[in-house]
C-alpha cells in the first residue's frame, strides 16, 4: 500500500547523518552508564545535552518576523564557537512558527527562520555543508498555551545537534 | 472507476408531451432561501433485501438534500399515501395537503449475480408530472454511490446547477497532543460516510488536494524528515515525490485540467511559487521575489494565479499571468489575507483574512471587489470548493478554555448553513474531489 516510488534518489544524500528532528537534546549521548556521572558534572562535554545546557539550542522572533534580535544573535554566537570546536558535529536548523498564521505561509516563514538563524553561523565561520534547515511551520509547538506568551515561545528556530554518524 | 453505472432508460408511463421544466424550482443564487419541503418515500424493492438497501438509499437521498439547506424533507410520519408502486401515479393530492413541492419514489429491483437496478421518479407535485425518470444498474454494495447520484440529479433537476453529492472530501486526520500531533491522510465520502485512512501517520502530512480529473491527490509529506510534495493515486494506493526540487517544497494545487501542480518551493530561505507539467515533468518558475510567495491557485481557465505574498509587508492576495507577468495585488480590505482558491467557476476567490485576533474564511472577486465572510472563528483556514462552486469546506480551530478543537465545516457560498462534517478524530485541510467519474 504504502511504498514511496521514486523516492530513492531524493533522500539518498541525507540519509548518512540523520537524526530524529526532536526539540530538545535527548536524541543522542548521556545513557544510563554515565547519568550519574553527568549528575555530578554536568553534561559531558560536546554533547548534544552540553550544547543545550551550557550554549542554549534555540532563538526566539517576533510576530511574523525574522530577523535575528541581539539576544538571539548572542546565542548564536555561543553555538558558533561551540560548533567549531567540535567539527564533526552537523546541526539541524528547525524553523517554526506560532499558531496564529496559516498553514502555508508559516511553513515558509519557519523555513526563513531557519535561514536566518543559518546565515548567521555561516557567517560566522561554521561550515554551510554541516547546516541543514528543516520547516515544521507552525506544526510543532513547544509551548501549548493560546496566548503571546506562548506564541513567543513558539516562534523559534531551534538548532538540533548530530554527532555524526553511528553514535 | 470499476463500478458499472449505467443509466438504463427513462420511463415512460404517463409522460406528458412538453418537458416538465415546471414551475417548480428553487432559485439558489438569491441568498437565503426556504428550504423547499419535499417528501422522500422509502424506495420499495422487489425482495425483502432490496426493499431494505432501497430504504437505505431513501435515507441517504433524504440527508443530502437536507444538508445543501435548500430542501426539507418531509417527515415519513405525516405521508397520507403509504403504498406507491411505481407503475401507477402518486395520489397527487395526499402530498399537496403536506405542502410537498416534489415527490420522490424508487423501486430496487435485484438481477443476479449481486447487480441490482435501481429505479427512480421525481415528481412535481403540484403540476401533477415527471421531473426525472431514470434507473441505474450497479453491485448492491455500491448503493450509496446511487443514492448521492440519484441526490444530485434531483438537485440539479430542481436547481438547475450540478450537484455535489457524489464526491469525496480528502483531508488531515488529526491526534494527539499538539506538540507530538499525529497528522494523517483521511478520505471519507461528502457526507462523511466510507471514512478510510490513506497513510498511518508515521510521517507528517499536511495540505492534500483532489486533482480536478483524477482520483488522485497532491500533498506534503515529512517522509525521512524531508519535506516535499507527493503525488497519491486513490485506486491504486500508489505515493511518489513530485520532482527532484533542492529544497523544501510545499502548497501544491492541481490546474483545473489536471495536467499541472503549481507549488512553492523554499530555496535559501525565501519560498516562490514554480510549476510543473505533470505530462513532461518540466518545472517552470514563476516568481522570483524576497518575499515569501506562497498559497498558489489556477483561475478555472488556466489564464491566471492568485497567490499569497508578503512583498507589501504583511500577506495580501495577489494575481498574476500564468506566465509569472502582470503581478498585482487584489486584496485591499482591513487585515493581512491569506490561502486564495478560485472558484471552479472562476469569478469569485476563497480566501482566509486575519484581522484583530481572529480569522475569517471569505469570498472575493477575482478583482478584490464584493469581499463577503462567511465564517469566522478563533482559526478558520483551508477553504476548499465543492465542484459546483456553492458550498465550501473549511477547518476552524475552537478555543474552549486551553483546551484546543479542530474540525472540519461547510457552509453555504451565501454564509448560510454553516455545518460540521462529523469525523472520527479531529481534522484540518478539507479538500473537495471533482464529482465522481
Amino acid at each position: 500500500m504504502r511504498k514511496f516510488i521514486g523516492l530513492v534518489g531524493a533522500v539518498a544524500l541525507l540519509a548518512a547523518c540523520e537524526t530524529a528532528p526532536q526539540d530538545g537534546a535527548n536524541a543522542t549521548g548521556t545513557g544510563n552508564a554515565n547519568a550519574t556521572a553527568a549528575q555530578k558534572l554536568g553534561p559531558a562535554a560536546g554533547s548534544a545535552q552540553d550544547f543545550v545546557v551550557n550554549v542554549g539550542d534555540r532563538v526566539f522572533f517576533g510576530f511574523d518576523q525574522y530577523n535575528l534580535t541581539t539576544d538571539a544573535r548572542a546565542t548564536l554566537d555561543k553555538q558558533a564557537v561551540w560548533l567549531k570546536k567540535y567539527p564533526s558535529v552537523t546541526i539541524a536548523l528547525e524553523g517554526h512558527a506560532d499558531e496564529r498564521g496559516t498553514r502555508e505561509y508559516n511553513l515558509a516563514l519557519g523555513e526563513r527562520r531557519a535561514n536566518a538563524a543559518k546565515e548567521y553561523l555561516v557567517s560566522l565561520g561554521v561550515d554551510a555543508a554541516r547546516v541543514k534547515t528543516i520547516s515544521y511551520g507552525k506544526e510543532r509547538p513547544v509551548a501549548l498555551g493560546h496566548n503571546e506568551a506562548a506564541w513567543a515561545q513558539n516562534r523559534r528556530s531551534v538548532t538540533v545537534v548530530s554527532l555524526g554518524a553511528g553514535s | 472507476m470499476r463500478f458499472a453505472l449505467r443509466c438504463l432508460a427513462i420511463f415512460t408511463i404517463m409522460v406528458s408531451a412538453f418537458p416538465a421544466w415546471a414551475e417548480l424550482r428553487v432559485d439558489i443564487t438569491q441568498g437565503r432561501v426556504e428550504p423547499m419541503p419535499l417528501a422522500i418515500v422509502e424506495f420499495d424493492g422487489e425482495t425483502a433485501e432490496a426493499a431494505q438497501i432501497g430504504a437505505q438509499i431513501a435515507q441517504v437521498v433524504s440527508a443530502d438534500l437536507e444538508r445543501s439547506g435548500l430542501f426539507r424533507p418531509i417527515d415519513p410520519k405525516a405521508f397520507i399515501q403509504k403504498e406507491l408502486s411505481m407503475k401507477t401515479l402518486p395520489r397527487f393530492g395526499d402530498w399537496r395537503i403536506l405542502n410537498a413541492q416534489a415527490l420522490v419514489q424508487g423501486f430496487a429491483v435485484p438481477q443476479g449475480n449481486g447487480q441490482l437496478a435501481i429505479q427512480f421518479r421525481l415528481w412535481d407535485v403540484f403540476a401533477e408530472q415527471q421531473m426525472v425518470g431514470l434507473a441505474y444498474n450497479t453491485v448492491a454494495d455500491n448503493w450509496r454511490r446511487v443514492a448521492h447520484i440519484i441526490a444530485d440529479t434531483i438537485y440539479q433537476r430542481i436547481t438547475g446547477e450540478s450537484g455535489y453529492f457524489d464526491t469525496r472530501i480528502v483531508y488531515v486526520a488529526e491526534s494527539g497532543p499538539a506538540n507530538r500531533r499525529v497528522k494523517r491522510l483521511a478520505i471519507m465520502d461528502q457526507d462523511g460516510a466510507n471514512h478510510k485512512f490513506l497513510t498511518d501517520g508515521q510521517d507528517m502530512v499536511l495540505t492534500p488536494r483532489f486533482s480536478p480529473t483524477l482520483q488522485e491527490i497532491t500533498y506534503l509529506s515529512y517522509y525521512r524528515n524531508t519535506p516535499r510534495v507527493y503525488l497519491f493515486n486513490i485506486d491504486t494506493g500508489r505515493q511518489a515525490v513530485l520532482g527532484d526540487f533542492p529544497g523544501m517544497t510545499f502548497a501544491p494545487r492541481f490546474s483545473f485540467d489536471g495536467t499541472k501542480v503549481i507549488m512553492s518551493m523554499a530555496q535559501d530561505g525565501n519560498s516562490d511559487i514554480y510549476t510543473m507539467d505533470l505530462a513532461t515533468r518540466q518545472t517552470k518558475r514563476l516568481t522570483s521575489h524576497s518575499a515569501i510567495d506562497t498559497s498558489p491557485s489556477y483561475s478555472p481557465d488556466g489564464t491566471q494565479v492568485a497567490f499569497n505574498s508578503d512583498r507589501g509587508g504583511a500577506q495580501q492576495i495577489y494575481v498574476m499571468d500564468s506566465n509569472g507577468k502582470n503581478v498585482h495585488r487584489i486584496s485591499f480590505g482591513k487585515g493581512r489575507y491569506a490561502t486564495p482558491v478560485w472558484s471552479p467557476r472562476g469569478d469569485l476567490i476563497a480566501f482566509t483574512k486575519m484581522l484583530s485576533g481572529k480569522f475569517y474564511i471569505g469570498v472575493m472577486r477575482t478583482d478584490g471587489s464584493g469581499e463577503r465572510l462567511l465564517a469566522d472563528g478563533y482559526l478558520v483556514e483551508s477553504p476548499t470548493w465543492s465542484p459546483n462552486g456553492r458550498v465550501l469546506s473549511f477547518f476552524r480551530e475552537t478555543l474552549r478554555g486551553e483546551e484546543k478543537t479542530t474540525k472540519i465545516y461547510t457552509v453555504d457560498l451565501t454564509g448560510y448553513n454553516e455545518r460540521e462534517l462529523i469525523t472520527p478524530l479531529e481534522g484540518s485541510d478539507p479538500a473537495w474531489s471533482p464529482l465522481i467519474p
